[in-house]
């Protein structure tokens, strides 16, 4: 209970501005930022990459300095007393800094020292940590052993060891599986329940925003709304549709969808084109008219993404309509196209029967380790074929060995024919590969960049020139030709690295967590441009973990400690999870479904 | 207090832990001194000895005999005879010999005539200052080889003024002697300054200092648990490197034990204060090892008089070698090692590495803020 | 693959040259290292104090003296009336050398008998100490043929005529320039290509290159030309400036110097390589460069020379390039020599970089495929 007198709030912002000054830029991270978390409430802070999440975070903790504005933690001027208030607060950076060399224990216990936390209390504590998280088994393991999941939770359990007033986390969940996501968000709830916890929490993930009490809307340091997510849901309500027509595949039809005036968003849902139109906008029905096939448009429930993704683009004026021309390959010279067609020719541009990716019962170990265990799997031309799977499941492995970048220590595997490890250097011109980084040379120029990959994958002359014009124009890069790569703003890497992976126009296309730390609207815009390419063709192997992008796949498989779980379309994963409890489960809820299912029979 | 005690336990612990598994921080403060240690012990010297000379004798005889074996007699030089000069020159081209030693047909008869014969010595030049040391030991040997000549003829003396040196505290003018004891300043400074700035730095890119930094650890407890551990890790370097010089090769220590590790202890808090002070601008492990390299470990080398005389250095790079800490502390310890406590030496540097210390610290004291920006 | 080749050439230059960091490492330290050591890293003497206890206040011992305060190497501090004063003078570092004449100097020399000069000198820095004994030494000797000419005595029987070839003036910095050439060169060349991969691999790019249609072989030159363009270019630039501004002289012929830089640069690209192919991160592969640097510059001849070490480790030498780029680089510089005089240094360099890039290649294609 607040003391009388005392602010009832757990954190208060007035006015908060704040800019980074750098020799050659000044950033605006935050402009004129008030709001306040009341106490005992978790408050979740979203928006686009670059919205100021961070730095608001950060000014909170005190580890910046307050430039403009008052900021207050339980009362206490953080300009005037930041050491006073730290004693109050908890903070969890987005890169937890554990001490990798150090075990699970050892961090714990260097934590609880370091917030004099009494010997007595710090058993206990420690060991409801440690349940709490699930750790109890790994004590004695080295931190920079653990996978990612574990790290945060550990990186939660060393920010807890000391109760604090205010809990400050800075996206605790980035490059976490769902399943340690659901368990590090029980603990929260856990906390605030039994201890009166204050939570601020950033988050990319818009279904944790949902969980909370109250959402802030960031938008280029701007604070865009503050409300709770139901009557933020509210907002877009009456303006989210379900679309399908008969004819008419679900990809080509989003596509057209998205091009339409008045539709803000058009995402694949099963195998209907999810829309939300524009506030005032015609019924869609009308607006879609244009289109030749017949359409049928329910109006369903919001969701929050509807809102959120509606209130973004109206603050920020709507990018320029790119339309992804890939299939049409309409901006090519004519040299480029033809060279691209022969190779296409006589094939239909939807799925074929012909396997293109084949893995047979390929298995890699590391030392006693198991990492890929005997999986099978084939992905047909024209497919988008999804492999999911928590940490350490084995995607990254399997997918290195894929791509030649790692020998496989048994079964057999053919790309294109070839197996990659072994095949000659020109093999590897007929596919592309995006790496979870964004591996770009950080130092070249989006230019320089470009040309680089045309050289690497053998163009020169006239089609390289060709192609590097097709890259600029279709990735709308022009404006940035001479940036350096490392300033880019995160979608533009995004872009910039697919360009470049695209540069050969190849038969396949590898993407390794494309989407991590990607903002919702990015993501859109990024896999609105894949469909175009499956639609034309090209093959994709994606790994991810954002549950919801599998349903851009065609077909998946679900990994977990190196076995596939399942195999096969979306439709028909998450039917495995239907039950009467939940009749519509989302493939979050089926793939926690599926592992559940898989470790049962071990426990038991 | 108990509590910060409490905390700074804690972080001493987890620094303690991380040294021994890390195998870089081992590399640093136990291999780079041992291979420094076993090259300067084992490898190099300065002094020459056994100098390959070519001789061309074009008309040997006893006098001619007595000069050349008065010359294979000491242990800088070892002869070759050569037939003709052109001979020998051939051989001083190819590197083979660093000097020749000619004594013409004429040289005997103009001896014992008039005086004055010419003993023609051409050295390489190239590494001047063993060309230089040549030069010494050549005249010496002819000085002695005069005398002697002097005294069996039963003449007063060959030169009129007789030379008697006296080398105070290294009779032996070994230089390995002097070398050694000034590798406890490069080893310090490799851990003091190079390790410290480095595990900073580390610290700074995995993020565990932002999370240190909202807890209740203050700055101050923070900077000692670094200080603390490397502290004892640079004094035992010290301790390893005194024992291996004494024992191992030799080098006399003729000061105390006491005011040696006084010394260094000052010198330690020295590089350290610089190490914390690069680091708290130098956030990533590359950068910082590179200024560190170039503000601690070269200037270690060069401007400290360890090899190289400062008071011969121009008057600008005199002025720089004021500013490097390890000057003062090679002063001190190549005095301890040959001389023994000489206060008048002692005191001085002491205090200017005592004041070094308090800035390098105080300044890094102050640079350091529990925040980001 | 000539094209390929020059695609990752210039990308290489130009991810070197842009990125600030390792722009740093090619001009900043080299600059430093140029002046200090051009500046700082001499054996030879001057303004060495000194203190004179003259017991024998003579015409004879004046003129002793005179030499000694007239010469550029000498500086007279203190005069001495007592003996027990000249060792608290060495022993505070206060004066290097004290000349002590003793009181029948100029009887002794009128007499025919040996006059006694004392020269104590501190040897706790035993090279100057040498030094210092060889100057003085000279002095007296010039006095001692001066004197017997002067006073219509006979001149000894013989007498030293010693001539430097090469180095007339022994200047030290003629000595230590040149070398600085090498040893840029190779520091530079060590930092770039070293690191090279491994900052590949920390940003992720490595796997992207390996997945493009590049060949291993091709990768391996897209990183070891960049490294002979930008080692050739440091090495030209600071032979700009031992010539310009250090005024040493470029005797021999430029084809054997840049036919040694070339045989060095790639023994020491091979060496890069290795260091980078095994190292994961930057921060071990700066720690192999170092680890290899330390011993290869002090046990190169650089600056202590390599004949004054003992057998086994001047064998050991041989597989150092550094020690062969060194003899070539003084020999062209101060003794004019041609291309012919080096044949063994070029066949050994030649050999180390033949090893060393194969075993790159070996390393790498192990490392990666």
């Amino acid at each position: 209970m607040p003391a009388a007198g005392e602010s009832p709030a757990a954190l208060r912002l007035e006015k908060v501005s704040h800019a980074f000054v750098s020799a050659r830029r000044t950033a605006t991270a935050l402009r004129e930022v008030s709001a306040d978390a009341a106490r005992g409430t978790v408050t979740g802070v979203i928006g686009p990459d670059g919205a100021g999440k961070t730095t608001l975070l950060r000014l909170a903790a005190g580890l910046l300095k307050v430039q403009s504005g008052r900021i207050e933690v339980l009362g206490i001027d953080v300009a005037r007393d930041p050491d006073q208030a730290r004693r109050r607060l908890g903070y969890m950076p987005q890169r937890f800094g554990l001490y990798e060399d150090l075990t699970v224990r050892e961090n714990l216990d260097l934590y609880a020292k370091v917030q004099n936390v009494p010997a007595a209390q710090r058993h206990r504590r420690g060991g409801e940590l440690l349940h709490m998280t699930g750790l109890e088994p790994f004590l004695g393991r080295l931190a920079g052993r653990l996978s990612g999941g574990m790290k945060q939770k550990l990186g939660l359990a060393c920010t807890l060891v000391r109760v604090p007033e205010l809990l400050l986390l800075d996206e605790p969940t980035v490059g976490v599986d769902p399943v340690s996501r659901r368990e590090l968000w029980e603990i929260i709830d856990h906390l605030v329940h039994t201890e009166q916890l204050t939570v601020m929490v950033s988050t990319s993930y818009l279904d944790e925003a949902e969980r909370c009490q109250r959402v802030l809307l960031l938008h280029e340091g701007r604070l865009v709304a503050a409300t709770d997510p139901a009557s933020f849901t509210a907002r877009s309500t009456g303006r989210s549709f379900h679309v399908s027509a008969a004819g008419i595949g679900k990809r080509q039809l989003q596509e057209q969808l998205a091009r339409t005036p008045g539709v803000i968003d058009a995402t694949i849902q099963g195998a209907f084109v999810r829309i939300v139109t524009a506030p005032g906008a015609q019924p869609p029905a009308d607006s879609l008219a244009a289109l030749a096939a017949p359409l049928s448009v329910v109006a369903v429930p919001p969701r929050f993404e509807d809102s959120f993704v509606a209130q973004i683009k109206q603050v920020s004026a709507p990018p320029p309509p790119n339309t992804p021309a890939i299939a049409t390959g309409g901006t090519r010279s004519e040299e480029e196209a033809s060279a691209a067609m022969t190779r296409r020719e006589g094939r239909a541009p939807s799925t074929t029967d012909e396997a293109v990716i084949f893995a047979d019962r390929l298995t890699r170990r590391f030392g006693d380790f198991v990492a890929v265990d005997a999986i099978s799997f084939q992905v047909r031309r024209g497919e988008i074929f999804g492999l999911l799977g928590a940490n350490g499941a084995g995607k990254s492995t399997t997918f290195r060995m894929l791509c030649g970048l790692l020998p496989a220590s048994d079964g057999t595997l053919r790309v294109a024919g070839y197996d990659l490890r072994h095949a000659a250097a020109s093999a590897r011109g007929r596919i592309g590969y995006m790496a979870q980084k964004f591996s770009l040379y950080a130092d070249l120029s989006v230019a320089e960049n470009l040309r680089f990959f045309a050289s690497a994958y053998r163009l020169h002359g006239a089609q390289r020139s060709a192609r590097i014009d097709w890259a600029l124009e279709e990735f709308v890069l022009g404006p940035y030709l001479d940036v350096v790569s490392r300033d880019l703003p995160l979608g533009y890497k995004q872009r910039l690295a697919l360009a470049c992976a695209l540069m050969h126009a190849p038969e396949i296309l590898f993407l390794d967590e494309p989407t991590s730390g990607v903002d919702p609207l990015a993501r859109r815009e990024f896999w609105l441009r894949i469909n175009a390419l499956a639609e034309s063709g090209v093959t994709v192997l994606v790994t991810t973990h954002f549950m919801e992008e599998a349903e851009y796949c065609d077909r998946l498989a679900i990994l977990a400690q190196g076995r596939v779980l399942a195999a096969g379309d979306p439709e028909s994963l998450k039917a495995r999870a239907r039950t009467a409890a939940q009749p519509q489960p989302t493939m979050e809820d089926a793939f926690i479904a599926l592992l559940e299912a898989a470790a049962a029979p071990q426990a038991a | 207090m108990r509590e910060s005690l409490e905390r700074l336990a804690g972080l001493l612990h987890k620094e303690a832990l991380q040294i021994l598994r890390d195998p870089s921080a081992l590399a640093i403060a136990f291999l780079l001194p041992a291979i420094l240690l076993v090259i300067f012990g084992y490898g190099v010297t300065l002094d020459p000895h056994h100098v390959p000379l070519a001789v061309v004798v074009e008309q040997p005889d006893a006098i001619t005999q007595s000069f050349v074996s008065a010359l294979g007699g000491t242990p800088y030089f070892t002869t070759e005879t050569f037939n003709t000069i052109q001979a020998a020159d051939r051989a001083f081209d190819a590197r083979e010999v660093s000097g020749i030693i000619w004594l013409r047909a004429n040289f005997a008869r103009q001896l014992t005539s008039r005086g004055d014969a010419p003993i023609g010595v051409i050295v390489n030049g190239v590494d001047a200052n063993t060309a230089r040391l040549i030069e010494g030991y050549l005249q010496q040997t002819w000085a002695t080889w005069l005398a002697a000549r002097s005294r069996a003829q039963g003449r007063p003396a060959g030169l009129p003024v007789a030379v008697e040196p006296r080398v105070r505290f290294n009779a032996a003018v070994s230089s390995r002697d002097y070398l050694v004891p000034g590798l406890i300043a490069i080893v310090m400074t490799l851990t003091g300054a190079l390790l410290t700035a480095l595990v900073i730095a580390r610290e700074w890119e995995h993020g565990t200092l932002e999370a240190l930094m909202v807890t209740r650890a203050s700055i101050r407890e923070i900077l000692l648990a670094k200080l603390l551990p490397y502290f004892v890790l640079g004094m035992g370097g010290m301790l390893a490197t005194l024992a291996l010089a004494v024992t191992l090769f030799a080098v006399p220590f003729r000061g105390s034990l006491l005011v040696l590790t006084a010394a260094s202890a000052l010198f330690l808090l020295a590089a350290l204060g610089m190490g914390l002070l690069i680091s708290s601008f130098a956030r990533n492990q590359f950068v910082a090892g590179q200024i560190a390299i170039i503000v601690t470990f070269l200037p270690a080398f060069i401007l400290s008089g360890f090899v190289f005389d400062i008071g011969s250095m121009p008057w600008a790079v005199r002025l720089i070698t004021y500013l490097v800490a390890a000057r003062y502390f090679v002063a001190i310890l190549q005095s301890e090692f040959l001389a023994g406590n000489v206060w008048s030496v002692i005191v001085p540097n002491a205090l200017a590495l005592l004041l070094m210390a308090l800035i390098f610290l105080g300044a890094a004291r102050l640079g350091a803020r529990k925040r980001l920006d | 693959m000539w094209r390929a080749v020059f695609a990752l050439i210039i990308k290489e230059l130009l991810a070197v040259l842009k990125d600030p960091k390792s722009r740093m490492v090619l001009i900043v330290p080299p600059l430093l290292q140029l002046i200090v050591f051009g500046y700082a890293a001499t054996f030879a003497l001057n303004r060495v104090p000194i203190a004179v206890y003259n017991q024998d206040h003579s015409q004879a011992s004046r003129d002793l003296i005179a030499r000694f305060t007239g010469s550029r190497i000498f500086t007279q501090v203190a005069a001495l009336n007592s003996a027990r004063q000249i060792n608290p003078l060495i022993d505070s570092r206060k004066v290097d050398l004290v000349l002590s004449i003793d009181r029948r100097f100029t009887r002794d020399l009128l007499t025919h008998r040996p006059a006694p000069v004392q020269l104590i000198v501190d040897g706790r820095d035993s090279n100057t100490a040498l030094i210092v004994l060889g100057y003085a030494n000279s002095i007296i000797t010039s006095f001692s043929l001066h004197w017997l000419r002067s006073h219509g005595e006979p001149p000894p029987p013989a007498v030293l005529d010693i001539r430097a070839q090469y180095n007339p003036t022994l200047s030290s910095r003629w000595f230590i320039v040149p070398g600085i050439i090498a040893l840029l060169t190779q520091v530079v060349t060590l930092m770039v290509v070293g690191l090279s991969v491994a900052r590949e691999r920390e940003a992720g790019t490595f796997d992207q290159l390996l997945v493009t249609p590049f060949t291993p072989g091709e990768i391996l030159l897209g990183k070891a030309l960049p490294g002979l363009l930008i080692g050739t270019v440091e090495a030209s630039v600071i032979i700009l400036a031992a010539v310009l501004w250090f005024h040493v002289p470029l005797r021999g012929s430029l084809f054997a110097l840049y036919l040694g830089i070339f045989l060095f640069v790639a023994a020491v690209i091979g060496i890069g390589l290795m260091i980078s192919s095994i190292a994961v991160t930057q921060q071990q592969a700066l720690l192999g460069a170092f680890l290899f640097m330390v011993p290869s510059i002090i046990l190169s001849g650089f600056a202590t020379p390599i004949a004054n070490m003992p057998a086994v480790i001047r064998k050991l030498t041989w597989i150092n390039p550094m020690r062969h780029i060194l003899i070539v680089v003084r020999g062209v510089f101060l003794e004019g020599a041609t291309a012919r005089a080096f044949i063994p240094e070029y066949a050994a360099m030649a050999a180390i970089a033949a090893v060393s890039l194969f075993a790159a290649g070996w390393l790498f294609r192990r490392r990666t495929y």
